[in-house]
């Protein structure tokens, strides 16, 4: 699947979108947070406050308790600050 | 509707004349700009940049306009948001709603700024004097956004 980071979880992770495979067992959008977060310094530091971070899949607002299975594209960013 | 992202400036008397151009049955427009302030948290700023996520925040507008379609009488919608960098005293987002009566057009672009400032997918970034920083959501922003979760009183459309 492909992941998209948007403002400081971006700049924090120092790119702004990659193609990942999570093993199996991640199921929800809390779950790929937490292995994303063990994947090195930089994603650690981006969801070091999962709390804040909100999440897509397939371009529509989703809770962390949201299943993965079957998207094309998730995307995490801080609350949203536009108008 | 009309939806529309862009980094150039709009002219928001233009697109508000674009709606009722032509028509008789339109009897208020409101018309909203938001403007990028030359301060943040009392500090002088340089500019703004707006980030966004390109296909979402079409898509979230476009959602959110349909819902405001849904809840009031509405002529014509039309809302464009810059993105990009945008200097002080520059536009940055414009909500014009066309209605028969004052109360629908009111409300329907009070609503959809009140959406657009928390669930539209852009983030802004302020450069002040020390560096650039992200802005942080207002919890005052999400408040407004929630109270139009209740059901909408009825009114009388006799004004």
């Amino acid at each position: 699947m492909k992941l998209l980071y948007f403002a400081w979880v971006r700049e924090r992770i120092g790119k702004p979108e990659e193609v990942v495979e999570p093993p199996a067992g991640i199921s929800t959008v809390a779950d790929l947070m937490a292995w994303l977060s063990r994947r090195g310094e930089e994603y650690a530091h981006a969801f070091e406050n999962p709390k804040v971070i909100r999440a897509a899949i397939d371009r529509a607002h989703v809770k962390s308790d949201a299943a993965i299975a079957g998207a094309r594209e998730i995307a995490f960013f801080p609350p949203m600050t536009g108008g | 509707m009309t939806v529309r992202l862009q980094r150039e400036p709009f002219d928001a008397a233009a697109e508000a004349a674009k709606l009722t151009r032509g028509r008789t049955d339109v009897g208020a427009v409101v018309t909203f700009t938001g403007i990028c302030r030359g301060d943040e948290n009392g500090e002088p700023i340089a500019a703004l940049t707006l980030e966004h996520y390109p296909g979402m925040a079409e898509s979230e507008i476009a959602r959110h306009v349909e819902a405001a379609e849904s809840r009031w009488s509405l002529l014509g919608v039309t809302v464009i948001h810059r993105y990009g960098r945008i200097a002080p005293g520059e536009d940055i987002v414009l909500v014009v709603t066309a209605s028969s009566h004052r109360h629908d057009a009111f409300a329907a672009a009070e609503f959809l700024m009140d959406y657009l400032k928390t669930r539209a997918p852009f983030w802004k970034r302020v450069e002040q004097g020390k560096g650039a920083t992200w802005v942080e959501a207002r919890q005052s922003d999400d408040s407004a956004a929630k109270r139009w979760q209740k059901p909408a009183p009825r009114r009388d459309a006799a004004e």
